[in-house]
Order: C-alpha cells, then sequence, then structure tokens
C-alpha cells in the first residue's frame, strides 16, 4: 500500500484514493493522420518496463481528480518524487546513478529477492 | 437560450420532498439518543450546494462581492461566513463546495454570475444530489477512524479544514466546523450505505440519531 | 492449594497467575482447571499434559514446545459451538477463560488413539521429503485423491459451518512511530518517542506488556524487572500522545510503512465477545497503521539445538521452561537435563533448580563454558559437562532420558561414549535468532552476523530495528538501544529528544561468556539413519530430509524449503528456519550467509478471516447505491439487478391468481405494455456530467467520434465514445443546453470511468479548452415514460407542449411536471414515443407517483432493466460493455453514421480506424441472429462455427452478446458479432451447445423492429 504525496493536495494520502494511468510522459503524436501504423502502434500499445526509475501518471481519484506524475523505483516501489503534469521529473535513470549507496544496495537486494522468489511455488 | 442555462430546480408550490436518508430512517430506523450514546447522528438535508469550477482570483472577488465570504486559497481550507449558515471549501485548484441554506442556491448562482461576468468558470447546482450528516460526540473520533483512512486526530484536523477521502469503499467530504461536530458530505446514492455503515461501526459506542 | 492438588506441575508460589480463583476448561474432551493469569499452553502443562497434538507428516506425538508466537506443536481448534470454531490458534497465545472448549488440530480422530500411528511408522514411503513436490508432479488426479485424505489428518484445522456470530472491525490509524514489541527495548523505544511529543502507538502480541522482563532474573534500579515495567506503563498510559494495544500482534509490515495489527479484543474472555449494555462489541480488530517510523524491537527466538527424537513431549525450549516456572508458577517436570550452546539458556536450569526440583545436568557444547550464570550453577552442585550434548532424547510417550555424549563440531561426529541419564524434561537451547520477520516482508534480504549467530535485518527506509531483534541481548545495552531507537524514529520526524528523554533504568550486569555456534547435534549413526532429528517441528521436516534434498540436487534455500515445506504456513520458520539452513548449508560445504535465507511472508502469525473482512461483509459487503425511487420498487415488489453499485429494477413480477409471475412472464407483460401501452423505467443511474465552457462543444468533437459543431441549444444527440485504439468505450447522448453548456449521459456503469477520461484529456492533452466537467449524477433523478400512450399521459400533468412539430424526436424541453420543474428530453431507448423527465432528486418521488396517479387509465407499467434490454436489442440498440468488449470498433457496429472521418480535428480513435488491423474485412462485426426455431432462445457467450461438422476443436467465429425471448416477434432473436459478418446476411451460422445440441440461425440485420423507426418519431 503506497503513501502518495499529491502535489495539487500537498499532502500524503493513501493508495487506494488514486489510479494509476500507466507510463507518463506520453504525448499523443502531433498530426496522427501523418502517422505511419507503426508509429501509432508504438503510441497506442508499447510501454516501458524499467527495473528502477520509472515515471508514472496518477489521478487522485478520490481526492482532487487532478492527474500528476510520480517517479518510482519500482525494485524498492520507493516513490522519489511527485510533479504536476506540465512539470519535468528532478530525478531519472540517468541522475539516479548519483543516489546514496544504501539506497541502491538495499534495492539491488530486494532486486535478488524478487528474482529468486520467482523461481519456487508460492508456499 | 444563453451560452449557460441556469435552472431553477425549486416548484412554486409546497411538494412533498425525500431527503437522501428517507428510505434509510425507514428500512434501518433511527436509534433514539440516550445518555449513554457517545456518538450522535443528525442529517442536514434540503441545503443548497453548488460545485465552483474557475480560477481562484475572479472566484473569491465574485464570492467576497455577493456573500461577503472569502474563497479559501489553501487546500483543504473550509471558510464559513459570520451566521455560520454558509461555507465554501476547497475541493481542488480550480474546485469548491458552496453549500448556502436550501433555496439560496438559484439566485446565488445568478448573483455570482453577474459578479463574474465573462470570466471562464462553471457553477453547478448539485443540491439534489448530496446530503450533509453531522457526527458529535466524545467518540465521533473513534467511528471516524474505523471509517475513513484519513487521519482524524483532532491535533492534525483543526476545525476550518475539509478533505474530500476514501470512506468505507466509497468517498465523502469531511469536514470540522467546529471543535465539537464532523460533517459528513455524501452523495445520494451512497447516503444508505454510509449511513447505515455509521450505524454499525457505532454501535458499540451507543449511536444515535436525532430525530 | 486445593486446586494445585488437580494441576500437578502447579507451584505452590511463584508467577503472575492469581490461584485464588479457578477457571474451568476442557482439551479434547476433558475436563481441566486453571487460574486467571495462565495461557492455555500453561495450564495444560500445569496439569501435565504432554501430549497436544499428532504431528502433520509422521502423527508422532508433540507436546508444547515454546510459550510464545514460535510454538509449532500446540496449534488448537477453539470453540464451545459450531458457529464459534476458531482454528489455528497457538495456545501459548491464547489467554485462558472460563469455559474455553480446545481440541487438537491434528488430532483426527483422536490424539491419543494414533490412527495414523501406522502411518508414523511406514511415514517415509508414504509421505517421503518432497511428497509435495513429486506429488505435484504426478498426474493431476493422483493429487486429487491424496488431497482429501491428508488434508484431513493433517488438520490445518477447519472453518465453522454455521455463521459466527461475532463482529470485527478495522480501524485506521496514524502515528510518528510505531513501536513493536513492548519488551524492555521497545518500552525504552516509546518512552524516548513519547517524551519528544511523538504521537506514538506500542504494539505487543502478549496479554501483558514487558516481554522478557516479565520472566527475568534482572533487576532494574534494584527492583524486580516487571516493577520498572509496571512503572513504564504507567507513563506511557498517562500521555495523550501514546495509544497502548496489548495482545495486538503486527503480522504484516507493507510498502511506505504501512503496518497490518491484530489486536484480540475480547478473545481473552469468552467463546465469543460478552456484550456491552446489550451492544456488541467487535471480538477482533485489525488496526490499519501507517507510521511514519517504525521501531521493530521483536525480540528474539530462542532456536532448538536438532537431536534424536528432540520432538518427543518433554523437550522444550529452555527459555520457554523459565516462562513458565517464573511467570505461570507451572514446571512442565520433575528432573531435567538442559542442553545448551549458550550461558543464557542456564537460566533455565537455575529456575528449575530454585523451583526445588532435579536439575540433573547441562550438557553445554563449550569446551570450557565459564560466565557468571555457570558459576552460579556450579555453586548450586549442578552438573555441568563441558564439550557435550544430547544427543537424543529417549521414551516413547514422553521423554525418559537423555543420552548425552562428547561431540566435534567442527568435525560433525560424537567422540566419546554416550551416557544415558534418566530424566522427563529435555530443555535445549542453540542460541537466538532475531525475530526479522516483519522487517523482511517488503523484500529485503537479512545478513548473517557472526557475533550473534543469526540474521539481523538489512536496512529499510523509515524502521528501525532495537534490542534483540538486531542481535543486542545483555539488558542494559538493549535498554539503552531501544531509548537511542525511539530518539532516533522521533527525531526523524522532527521531534526534538532531549537527554532526559533517553533516561534508561540501571540493569544489573550479568557477564555471559561467547556461545558457540551449534545447530544439529551429531549422532553416533549418519543423519539419514540417525533417530528422527526435527528441524521444523510443525511441517515435519527433519535433518535427513534437508540432507536428502540437498542430495537430489536441491541447492538454492528456496529449493530446499520446497522440496521439504520447511518454514511453510502459518509456522513461517520460526523455530526452524536457521537450523535448516545450516544443516543445508553442511551438507553443501557452504557457509549459512552463502546458503541464505528465504523469503518470509505475511502474516506473520495466522489472522481470522473476520479481522481482514472487518466491516465489509453482509449488508455492507458492498456499496449500494439507491435512486431516489427505490423505496417504491422495493414496495412493490421488483426484483433488483446490480449494475455496476447500483441497485436497479429488474423486473416487477406481480401476483395473477395467488401465484408471483415467472420471471419470463413479468417481462413479456412488461414489454407489452410498453409496445402497445405506456410503461414507464427509473433511468436515475445513467450517468450525468454538467459540461460548461467557451470549449465545451469543441472537447466535445474531439472525445466523440460523430459532430457537435452544429448542435443547437434544445436539440439533444447520441454520441460514440472510442479510446485512441478506435474500440468503442462507452455511448450516450449529449444535450446543448446552451451555447457553451452540455448535459453528457453515459452508461451507468461507465459514469465514474467516463468522467475521469474527460479529465485526463482535458488536464493532460488539451488544457487550453476552457471547459469544466462536474458530475450531476446524484443531482437528477431520471424517469422514462415510453409507449404510445406516453404524450396523452404526459400532457396531463405538465405545461410543457408535447406538440409532434414542437416538440420533435431529439428534442428536449424545460417546463413543470406534476408542478415540479423539469427537463424533458425526447430520447428513445425503446423504439417508441418516449419522453425522459429530470427533476432535482428530492422531488422525484412526487413526480413519479403523480405519474402513477394519472397513468392507470392508460394501463402504465413500471418496466426493469430486462425489459429495457429486450426491448432496446429489438432494435439493434447497442449496450456499451454488452455487445462491446473493448475490441469493437464503430465499424464492426456498423454505425458508420455516428463517424465523422471529415471532422477538422484528429478525435480520439480516428487514427486508429484506419490502421490495416481495424480495416480488416474479417472482423468480428455485429449482426442479428434469427434462431430457426423460434422456441429458441440462444446462450449469451454462446460460440459461433461457419461449419457444424468440423473436428473438435472447432474454429469460433463469433460469439453471442445480447439474447432473448420478443413477445413482439414471439421467438428468441440474438445480437451477436461474427466474422465478416456484415457481408453474410441470410448466410446459416450453427452454435453448439455443452450437451451437444447444435442451433442453427441466420444472419440478419441488427433492427427487429420498426427498423424505420417509426414508431419513436409520432
Ligand atoms: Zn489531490
Amino acid at each position: 500500500m503506497f503513501h502518495i504525496y499529491c502535489p495539487y493536495c500537498e499532502e500524503y494520502r493513501e493508495e487506494e484514493e488514486f489510479h494509476p494511468k500507466g507510463q507518463a510522459h506520453l504525448s499523443r503524436p502531433e498530426d496522427p493522420d501523418d502517422c505511419s501504423d507503426e508509429a501509432w502502434g508504438d503510441y497506442l500499445f508499447f510501454r516501458d518496463n524499467p527495473r528502477g526509475i520509472h515515471h508514472e501518471m496518477w489521478v487522485h481519484a478520490q481526492g482532487c481528480r487532478k492527474f500528476f506524475n510520480i517517479t518510482r523505483h519500482t525494485v524498492t516501489y520507493e516513490i522519489l518524487e511527485t510533479y504536476k503534469m506540465g512539470e519535468q521529473p528532478t530525478i531519472t535513470a540517468e541522475t539516479n546513478t548519483a543516489r546514496p549507496a544504501a539506497t541502491a544496495s538495499s534495492a539491488d537486494d530486494r532486486a535478488a529477492t524478487e528474482v529468486k522468489g520467482a523461481q519456487g511455488v508460492q508456499a | 437560450m444563453s451560452d449557460i442555462r441556469q435552472f431553477q430546480t425549486h416548484p412554486e408550490v409546497e411538494i412533498a420532498t425525500e431527503s437522501p436518508l428517507a428510505y434509510s430512517r425507514q428500512r434501518s430506523g433511527a436509534p433514539a439518543i440516550t445518555v449513554s450514546s457517545q456518538v450522535m447522528l443528525r442529517e442536514r438535508p434540503f441545503q443548497g450546494h453548488l460545485t465552483l469550477r474557475g480560477g481562484a482570483i475572479v472566484l473569491d472577488e465574485a464570492l467576497r462581492h455577493v456573500l461577503g465570504l472569502s474563497l479559501p486559497s489553501q487546500p483543504h481550507g473550509l471558510n464559513h461566513d459570520d451566521s455560520g449558515e454558509r461555507s465554501v471549501q476547497w475541493l481542488a485548484p480550480d474546485e469548491w463546495l458552496l453549500i448556502v441554506p436550501g433555496g439560496e442556491e438559484f439566485s446565488l448562482e445568478t448573483r455570482l454570475r453577474d459578479a463574474l461576468g465573462d470570466a471562464h468558470v462553471s457553477i453547478v447546482d448539485v443540491s439534489g444530489g448530496q446530503t450533509v450528516i453531522d457526527i458529535e460526540g466524545e467518540m465521533a473520533h473513534a467511528v471516524l477512524m474505523k471509517f475513513t483512512h484519513y487521519d482524524v486526530d483532532p491535533t492534525v484536523f483543526p476545525v476550518g479544514k475539509g478533505v474530500t477521502t476514501g470512506f468505507a469503499k466509497t468517498s465523502a467530504i469531511l469536514r470540522r466546523s467546529s471543535a465539537s461536530r464532523w460533517e459528513l458530505v455524501v452523495r445520494r446514492s451512497f447516503a444508505d450505505y454510509l449511513y447505515r455503515w455509521l450505524l454499525d461501526a457505532g454501535e458499540e459506542y451507543g449511536i444515535g440519531v436525532e430525530r | 492449594m486445593s486446586q494445585s492438588t488437580k494441576q500437578p506441575n502447579r507451584l505452590a508460589a511463584g508467577g503472575s497467575v492469581d490461584r485464588t480463583r479457578t477457571l474451568k476448561f476442557t482439551f479434547n474432551g476433558q475436563a481441566y482447571t486453571g487460574h486467571p493469569g495462565d495461557t492455555l499452553a500453561s495450564a495444560l502443562l500445569a496439569n501435565g499434559v504432554d501430549l497436544v497434538n499428532r504431528s502433520f507428516k509422521y502423527s508422532r506425538p508433540r507436546g508444547i514446545v515454546a510459550a510464545g508466537a514460535e510454538e509449532p506443536n500446540a496449534v488448537m481448534q477453539l470453540g464451545a459451538s459450531e458457529a464459534t470454531q476458531v482454528p489455528n490458534v497457538r495456545a501459548t497465545q491464547q489467554a485462558l477463560y472460563d469455559g474455553l472448549v480446545a481440541y487438537s488440530t491434528n488430532g483426527w480422530p483422536d490424539v491419543q488413539k494414533d490412527l495414523m500411528s501406522w502411518i508414523g511408522k511406514l511415514g517415509a514411503p508414504f509421505m517421503p521429503p518432497g511428497f509435495y513436490y513429486k506429488t505435484f508432479m504426478a498426474p493431476a488426479s493422483m493429487w486429487m485423491t491424496y488431497e482429501k485424505y491428508i488434508r484431513k489428518t493433517a488438520g490445518l484445522g477447519r472453518s465453522p459451518s454455521e455463521p459466527d456470530p461475532d463482529i470485527y472491525d478495522h480501524m485506521n490509524r496514524h502515528c510518528d512511530v510505531l513501536v513493536i514489541g513492548g519488551g524492555p527495548a521497545g518500552l525504552a523505544a516509546a518512552l524516548s518517542a513519547a517524551r519528544s511529543g511523538a504521537r506514538v502507538i506500542v504494539a505487543d502480541e502478549q496479554e501483558a506488556m514487558g516481554g522478557s522482563l516479565l520472566d527475568s532474573r534482572d533487576r532494574l534500579d534494584d527492583q524486580p524487572a516487571h516493577a520498572w515495567v509496571t512503572t513504564a506503563l504507567e507513563e506511557l498510559a498517562a500521555r495523550d500522545n501514546v495509544t497502548l494495544l496489548t495482545r495486538t500482534t503486527a503480522n504484516g509490515y507493507h510498502d511506505h510503512n504501512f503496518v497490518t495489527l491484530h489486536e484480540r479484543r475480547t478473545e481473552h474472555l469468552a467463546d465469543s465477545a460478552p456484550t456491552i449494555e446489550g451492544r456488541r462489541q467487535p471480538r477482533s480488530r485489525l488496526h490499519r497503521v501507517r507510521a511514519g517510523q517504525v521501531v521493530l524491537a521483536t525480540g528474539t527466538h530462542e532456536r532448538p539445538l536438532v537431536y534424536g527424537n528432540n520432538d518427543l513431549p518433554g523437550n522444550l525450549l529452555a527459555g520457554a521452561v523459565s516462562t513458565y516456572i517464573r511467570r505461570y508458577g507451572v514446571i512442565p517436570g520433575r528432573k531435567l537435563v538442559l542442553t545448551t550452546s549458550n550461558d543464557h539458556a542456564y537460566r533455565a536450569a537455575l529456575d528449575w533448580h530454585e523451583a526445588g526440583h532435579e536439575v540433573v545436568a547441562i550438557a553445554d557444547a563449550r569446551e570450557a563454558p565459564e560466565g557468571e550464570l555457570v558459576e552460579q550453577a556450579r555453586k548450586h552442585g549442578i552438573r555441568v559437562i563441558a564439550g557435550s550434548a544430547i544427543i537424543e532424547a529417549t521414551g516413547s510417550k514422553r521423554v525418559s532420558g537423555a543420552r548425552v555424549a562428547r561431540i566435534d563440531r567442527d568435525g560433525f561426529k560424537v567422540v566419546g561414549p554416550v551416557e544415558t541419564l534418566d530424566c522427563d524434561t529435555i530443555a535445549s537451547s542453540g542460541g537466538y535468532s532475531p525475530v526479522i520477520h516483519l522487517a523482511s516482508h517488503t523484500g529485503a534480504r537479512p545478513t548473517w552476523n557472526e557475533e550473534v549467530l543469526g540474521f539481523v535485518p538489512h536496512t529499510v527506509k523509515g524502521v528501525t530495528t532495537t534490542g534483540g531483534a538486531r542481535g543486542v541481548y545483555p539488558l542494559a545495552d538493549v535498554l539503552a538501544d531501544g531509548a537511542e531507537a525511539g530518539a532516533v524514529a522521533a527525531t526523524a520526524m522532527g521531534f526534538e529528544v532531549a537527554t532526559e528523554a533517553r533516561h534508561v533504568p540501571q540493569a544489573t550486569v550479568v557477564t555471559e561468556g561467547a556461545a558457540c555456534a551449534l545447530y544439529q547435534v551429531p549422532h553416533e549413526k549418519p543423519t539419514l539413519r540417525a533417530p528422527k532429528q526435527f528441524v521444523d517441528l510443525q511441517n515435519d521436516v527433519t535433518a535427513a530430509a534437508i540432507e536428502l534434498a540437498t542430495r537430489e540436487g536441491f541447492e538454492s534455500i528456496e529449493h530446499v524449503k520446497r522440496y521439504t515445506a520447511m518454514g511453510f504456513g502459518t509456522d513461517q520458520g520460526k523455530l526452524g528456519n536457521i537450523n535448516g539452513m545450516a544443516i543445508a548449508a553442511r551438507c553443501l560445504g557452504k557457509s549459512i550467509p552463502e546458503v541464505g535465507t528465504t523469503v518470509f511472508r505475511p502474516n506473520y502469525t495466522p489472522v481470522t478471516f473476520g479481522a481482514v473482512v472487518g466491516r465489509h461483509c453482509r449488508e455492507l459487503f458492498d456499496p449500494e447505491r439507491y435512486t431516489a425511487m427505490h423505496q417504491w420498487h422495493v414496495e412493490h415488489g421488483a426484483e433488483f439487478e446490480d449494475v455496476g453499485q447500483w441497485k436497479r429494477p429488474w423486473y416487477y413480477p406481480r401476483r395473477v391468481n395467488g401465484r408471483l409471475e415467472s420471471m419470463h412472464e413479468a417481462v413479456v407483460r412488461e414489454c407489452r405494455a410498453v409496445r402497445e401501452h405506456v410503461g414507464i423505467l427509473d433511468a436515475s443511474t445513467l450517468g450525468k456530467i454538467d459540461i460548461q465552457g467557451p470549449g465545451a462543444r469543441e472537447f466535445l468533437g474531439r472525445v466523440y467520434t460523430n459532430k457537435w459543431a452544429k448542435l443547437a441549444p434544445g436539440r439533444v444527440r447520441y454520441g460514440l465514445m472510442c479510446k485512441d485504439d478506435g474500440m468503442v468505450m462507452d455511448d450516450g447522448t449529449t444535450s446543448c443546453l446552451g451555447e457553451n453548456h452540455f448535459l453528457m449521459t453515459t452508461t451507468t456503469g461507465g459514469a465514474a470511468a467516463v468522467l475521469e477520461w474527460l479529465e485526463m484529456w482535458h488536464q493532460t492533452e488539451w488544457p487550453e479548452l476552457d471547459v469544466y466537467f462536474t458530475s450531476v449524477t446524484d443531482h437528477w433523478a431520471t424517469m422514462t415514460v415510453t409507449g404510445p400512450e406516453a404524450r396523452k399521459l404526459l400532457a396531463e400533468i405538465t405545461d410543457i407542449d408535447l406538440d409532434r412539430e414542437s416538440f420533435k424526436f431529439m428534442d428536449w424541453r424545460e417546463g413543470r411536471v406534476a408542478d415540479v420543474p423539469a427537463r424533458v428530453f425526447r430520447i428513445s431507448f425503446t423504439g417508441e414515443l418516449a419522453f425522459e423527465i429530470n427533476v432535482q432528486a428530492n422531488y422525484a418521488m412526487h413526480v413519479w407517483k403523480t405519474l402513477f396517479e394519472h397513468g392507470d387509465k392508460y394501463g402504465l407499467t413500471p418496466y426493469g432493466t430486462e425489459t429495457m434490454h429486450v426491448l432496446r436489442a429489438e432494435k439493434g440498440f447497442i449496450i456499451a460493455g454488452q455487445d462491446t468488449d473493448g475490441s469493437v470498433t464503430p465499424e464492426d457496429l456498423g454505425m458508420h453514421w455516428a463517424i465523422g472521418y471529415d471532422k477538422p480535428f484528429p478525435w480520439i480513435g480516428k487514427r486508429a480506424l484506419s490502421r490495416s488491423d481495424t480495416r480488416r474485412t474479417d472482423r468480428k462485426q455485429l449482426v442479428g441472429l434469427k434462431p430457426r426455431n423460434p422456441e429458441v432462445v440462444l446462450q449469451e457467450g454462446a460460440q459461433i462455427v461457419f461449419d457444424p461438422q468440423q473436428t473438435i476443436p472447432m474454429t469460433m467465429v463469433g460469439h453471442v452478446t445480447s439474447s432473448y425471448y420478443s413477445p413482439t416477434l414471439e421467438s428468441g432473436f440474438a445480437l451477436a458479432v461474427v466474422k465478416g459478418g456484415h457481408q453474410r446476411m441470410g448466410e446459416t451460422v450453427y452454435l453448439p451447445m455443452v450437451d451437444g445440441t447444435i442451433h442453427e440461425a441466420e444472419i440478419v440485420g441488427t433492427q427487429f423492429v420498426d427498423p424505420e423507426g417509426a414508431r419513436q418519431n409520432v
């Protein structure tokens, strides 16, 4: 259960109040009619699935009903920042290499867990 | 017809009305308030509810002009007029809820629109779709803790705050209009579910309903 | 003292039980007594009950081993009546109350009769290690055969077959610092954090806070340790910023410091929660805590040593022996042998000796034990055998002796002669394992600490581990560490912690010698041939099983776990995990950290479904949304259908000749009423969105597939909404109220999603359009009056001019209906003349009833959703979500007329409609189906084939989306999607059914009744 900071309500709210809307910063091609089938298909169907830093769009469905973006680590599930629509993230996969070692190593640890855990049948 | 079509919902003659909790009181009852009731409920139906959307500056100006009430600019602000009968609450950076005595909403909307001129705003009458339930008593806070995941500790939820958040499996608006009174603004169609939920959760505190 | 004679193991003094009061209870049908302050386990031990269960796999006799959550054997079925049955309760965690009824979980049919012992003897071949693994590999049918039998004998407990009389609930909590564990570290942490002003919650799973201090030999500030506990609790309880939760287990640690606490509120009082002044109170409560900081002060679990027959009743953990003596005044035997790898466990021998019973010997695996406790034991004349360990317990249903020998730990062998000591109780201690379950729940891997010979938690953000849970053991250090942890947590939340706030009491210092590493004790025979040496008592996993697993090539500890079932289920490896890993490491020639640990999962101990569900059950399981006319529907006998969360009238069965109509009969009658006279539908549930702003019209043009530029005020238009992949998402009518003002309707189920969809496009793609959307679904009540007589009826109670020329089809008008201001829309979903009346919901019941007062003479008939479905399907009107499933385009529906390809803006879905995939001619397209046999009503969802003679699996070319009996056609009819269906009019398709029958149907157009639309236009 995430605890998500809504940049419009300016406070943390429970995950149940939000709906996830998938990858952030997708842009609809300016001129769809001028777009190849392949390019349109990419826009419609293809999404990133990184291990690590990921930008996602969420909506505060049970609160202010505003859409915003978050930067989330897909291994530790840590939400590193949330920012309003139209703003850019300050933390990206490129900048994140400079983050403190402790977090990085716990991330690696968690990653090892996930991979190992996936091998067996659930107990 | 003008660009926006206002609509007076109230008849000119006396017509029987039914509040959103009319069926609930009949079906689930309304336990009496006794000396051992630590939680009390009271429905305050038939008020005028208007949803205001637009820029804070123009809406604030119009509201001050028409009602002498200033628009809360900070998230979760809740302002009352001097009589305490009219209130305006922040819902989102471009959305506020105005609650006034029932029947005032149509003329209020007209006056606001006049004051707003050409500004791009939206004013929507939602009076038929909402009702207000007051929750009072020493265990009101405990019932709310069962009801919502929002932090309702009086130290972090001061008087003059209002939030839209999750209640049981739906959402509602919670406001603290005085030290002793919490208000829930609920949607009509969910009112029965939330009412039954409150009665159930409040049983151990001897919940009673003002009739 | 008379009670004590009935409780042979009850000491005359000591412990915190109230010997002046007697509580009666039964176990496996036998009556016993205990005292307030007992747990079920301590009372059973006081009564000399050795045998509490049969083991899971081998059906071996088992007794109580521990005194806390880690107990593997004394897992009970509780409940005095069928309705109050609770499975999986640890006797060590269940307070005794008068009238308690307990049964062994694994004891079917009788714990003493030992029905399964033949399997115990033959056990290995029947259920060898890897049983689950191998059985799952076998044909599935084999497992089905085994399962019923094994599950029953395995006795995983049973749920009640009658409704639970109790209620349960949830409470949401928020705090700055959540302290988990109310032992010395936890209390010290709570005090320092609370003194800073932080909001603190302390949760402890036991009946009383204090943890190890409740049975400690240590003194604090020169007082017995429990006296300080009382002082500390008084201070905490007096503070407004502190919440103390006893009998409350932190069961799950979830992301972002969300912790679930299971509080057993009345489980210690009675079989079912007592009422207070006639009011029910929740039996259990699940606290859902969002904590700023979490302090894990979960302490340690003592590790038993792994030796032959270490599962015989009479084998206990050393610490548990001390707890039973000091806290409950119960001594679980007469003659004790202690086998240990450390000093701390000597307390058990000292407590036993001080209670006046014989300590036969202490087998200490270390060559030269020499700490303070060792010296005390020697002073008391207790024999200490250094360099040795118990290699095997002897006895049949209870320990009768201990075989002790000198061992070579590094060489893993017995190196001296074996001496058999006469005893009835063995206490063992292989050291202490920090309780790290919670710290691992979100996936953080613990790290091995060679100094404490245990895994300690890895750093988790927002979590501070303290005391035993991170391998700090001496009491003085634990208190200081706890105070520091509380201060760190409070500081992290922005509170200032003064130096005095960290004050902790002075503890007596007991110097302890270093412990040695010992897990499995070597036996004279190799592990595979030695008497069974149990690692996981609850799942019956032996050292031999682990050795076998590694020999069969299972090298990952996760695989060993699956192969052997070690640490499975409700046990979660509390006692056995480290020993199991150590054995796997020995067999693989690796170190313990190289082997690593398995993953711990929530819940730490079992939580009843009641607590998980809380109040969200029965009538409150899910929200039920009602319209303003709901009470009328109820009073008129409506059957209801769930549409989203709404309760909609489905049909209104009438009583005819003393018999209630069937659904079919009611629907036929309702359909005829609408087609021949007039009917009325409560349509209030349709989503309604008020749209205002100069950009509204442009916005509509972008989200709908059709054109909106020219819709004039007073007019209504049907609109189709696609996603950008070109697939239909929702539909509805939108009315132009003013030049910049529209009222959109959506499907009942799609209302919230459509509003969010509009907001998303506005907020993220087109913020430049000046438009606002506001839900008015609940504000308006909507009633559809439809049928040939609709105009005549409405004319009686409205001032609106209903003339067909001035109020045309797809117009809307304002006026009064039954004196109430109303908007009336001339739209039709039935194909008949129809008026949709919208009034403010508080007045709706008046208008509805007035319509009936005037409607009688016209035969006004209320109809429900089933009739609505039939009538609309006869007209080929789709229901988004029923006839569409997210893979259907407007063209697939044959709705080319609703697509504005030449609109200037590339509206949502447009581009996708020219993708090669959406241009395929063999796409599934919506058609009508007319069964050859008019009596057949095809099944919705039935698959369609072109050739019924083909071999199975047949090539399926479509399916039925809507199917009904039509009273108008006097025939069944259906809507369906069929590959290339639009080009196949008149062709025959086949619908093979499960029972072997094959229905034949003709592909026809979708409009079965009045295809010209004349009837709605009158
Ligand atoms: Zn928000």
